[in-house]
């Protein structure tokens, strides 16, 4: 049947690209969501901006991960026949937009990670990598820009912007452990030259954070508990009403071209 | 994209100021110079163009609603990250348009203001609902297409920043309309169930899409002064005439049927179309369409859900300055 999930073989390669393209699918059709509702033109400008940066390295992902598994599939099929268990993404990124502080945080952790990371891929000695790390890393230091300046006027802004940027921080901190966790198959593609450690990017990870946070009269919480699950398909809650939003058409009318 | 069905001038506030200075300033519109912002224009003039600017202003910003209710839904990447793109220009087309507004005296504020609080106007058609995808394809072929046709004339309007502004949007919206019309390939080309689906929405978006043109020439008032003014170049008729003569030759290519099964040809080669439900079109710009009280609703949800993040950029920028200020008196 036609609308069944697809099967994906999960080699370490496939499953890295996969994983980048899930996180940077689903943030993406999460700022989407916002398009047309933000709090300011000028935000709905920069929302869908920085959605459409997100897309655009999700398909390139996508597509290098079918061409590397060889099995037919494609960057449709990876988005919109794969059920909630097959999601690689982060945790972090398929949380809910809630308020604007709560989508401008979860913004902030990601970008600012991702700006390093994407930075130090490009020297993988995969040229496809090396090269969409290239672009990524251009459109994610824009993404920092715009979340970080935003935490400071939302943090050192008024009593309520405040509160509700603390809020966000607080309630989306322990999603953040899971950007720095390797495992066995990644490790190899690291120890290949292929992947890059992202435990080596912590601190300046957290410099970054700190800076800003410090900047914006906000704290970071003191927990270190970290939540873990979404690389390896075990998802919140979320993700399931996200996916079944984002594939309806396809799960629908099943083999139709679009 | 926005039509001139909701364009007229006032008649009665054409008490023009100075008679010289008001023949001089036709003798400029006949002789085909543009108006500037800090030329001499009449007031009458001045209300006509604010108003209309800012109304397809609007018309751009709530038209972000009914397909921006499809980004999410859309079904392959390469159609999300197309209509999200699309969506997008359409904000950009209403922030220009609300800057060219803005040229006129009125704040983009006040001007959202009327919007919000219903006084102002809207293009109608976007008090339609988007029910399938295919919505998303024969809006962007109908109506993009409708917008286009009215928009065109208005790249050599008198008034400069609004002239200005319609070439850069015009380009854009032709791409729009391109996009839409490879949609509506794509499901007549599809399965049964699609190509169903394409009929369906061109059923429903035919006759609101000929009401974007404004009443008939016979019945519609005030048109006299836009046209003096080089505001307003074609009838109403004269460019739906223009729009269902374009259309016919796509709709047969698709394999669509327009659903006017009265539609003729006549002796010039024009397609005559059957009478409009004018009723609806009143209705709907009484406020009693299927979805105004949705979109007005959900822009001003957007716009009272992001007040505290406003104020806090507003305070935030007082800080800054008042440390600023602090910091260089020292």
């Amino acid at each position: 049947m036609a609308t069944a999930n697809i099967e994906v073989s999960e080699t370490p390669l496939v499953l890295y690209a996969l994983r980048r393209a899930d996180d940077a699918l689903i943030l993406g059709h999460r700022l989407s969501e916002w398009c047309g509702h933000a709090p300011a033109m000028e935000e709905d400008m920069a929302l869908a901006n920085m959605g459409l940066d997100l897309l655009g390295q999700a398909r390139e992902l996508y597509s290098y991960a079918a061409k590397v598994e060889g099995r037919g599939n494609d960057e449709d099929k990876f988005a919109y026949l794969r059920d909630v268990r097959q999601y690689r993404n982060l945790l972090l990124v398929e949380q809910p937009n809630g308020d604007f502080a709560r989508t401008m945080v979860r913004q902030f952790f990601y970008a600012a990670f991702a700006d390093l990371y994407w930075r130090a891929m490009m020297a993988s000695s995969d040229p496809t990598f090396a090269a969409i790390a290239a672009k990524s890393e251009k459109e994610s230091a824009y993404h920092v820009r715009h979340s970080s300046e935003w935490i400071v006027r939302l943090g050192d802004g008024t009593e309520e912007s405040h509160r509700r940027a603390q809020n966000a921080i607080d309630d989306l901190w322990a999603y953040t452990g899971e950007m720095f966790a390797v495992d066995d198959g990644e490790r190899s593609l690291i120890e290949a030259g292929i992947a890059i450690d992202p435990a080596a990017l912590k601190p300046r990870w957290l410099k970054t954070i700190t800076g800003i946070v410090n900047e914006a009269t906000l704290a970071l919480p003191k927990s270190d508990w970290m939540q873990q699950g979404g690389r390896s398909g075990s998802h919140s809650e979320h993700l399931g009403h996200l996916l079944s939003e984002l594939q309806s058409l396809q799960r629908t009318f099943p083999g139709a071209t679009w | 994209m926005y039509t001139q069905a909701l364009n007229s001038s006032d008649g009665d506030d054409r008490g023009v100021e100075d008679v010289a200075r008001a023949s001089q300033f036709q003798a400029r519109i006949d002789a085909d110079e543009r108006i500037e912002p800090n030329d001499w224009m009449p007031a009458a003039y001045r209300k006509t163009l604010t108003r209309q600017i800012s109304q397809h202003a609007h018309s751009e910003i709530v038209g972000m609603l009914p397909e921006g209710n499809w980004i999410t839904r859309a079904p392959s990447l390469r159609r999300k990250a197309a209509l999200l793109a699309k969506v997008q220009d359409e904000c950009g087309h209403g922030l220009y348009l609300y800057a060219a507004a803005e040229t006129l005296g009125t704040s983009r504020e006040e001007l959202v203001d009327g919007m919000l609080s219903g006084k102002a106007k809207y293009s109608s058609i976007f008090n339609y609902p988007t029910l399938t995808w295919a919505d998303i394809g024969t809006i962007g072929w109908l109506v993009d297409g409708a917008a286009i046709m009215n928009q065109i004339p208005l790249c050599r309007c008198s008034y400069g920043p609004y002239a200005r502004a319609m070439i850069r949007v015009c380009k854009e919206e032709s791409f729009h309309q391109r996009q839409g019309f490879e949609i509506m390939v794509t499901l007549c080309r599809g399965t049964a169930e699609q190509k169903a689906m394409a009929q369906n929405a061109l059923d429903r978006w035919w006759w609101p899409v000929l009401m974007m043109f404004g009443p008939p020439d016979q019945v519609s008032q005030h048109s006299d002064t836009s046209t003096k003014w080089k505001i307003k170049r074609f009838s109403n008729d004269e460019l739906r005439q223009k729009f269902i003569d374009a259309t016919v030759p796509q709709a047969e290519f698709l394999g669509l049927t327009i659903p006017d099964p009265g539609m003729k040809q006549n002796e010039n080669g024009n397609w005559v179309h059957s009478p409009i439900d004018w009723d609806e079109f009143k209705q709907v710009l009484a406020g009693n369409g299927p979805c105004n009280r949705d979109r007005l609703a959900a822009r001003r949800k957007a716009h009272e859900e992001g007040a505290w993040v406003r104020e806090a950029a507003m305070a935030y920028a007082e800080k800054r300055k008042s440390r600023q200020l602090a910091q260089a008196a020292e």
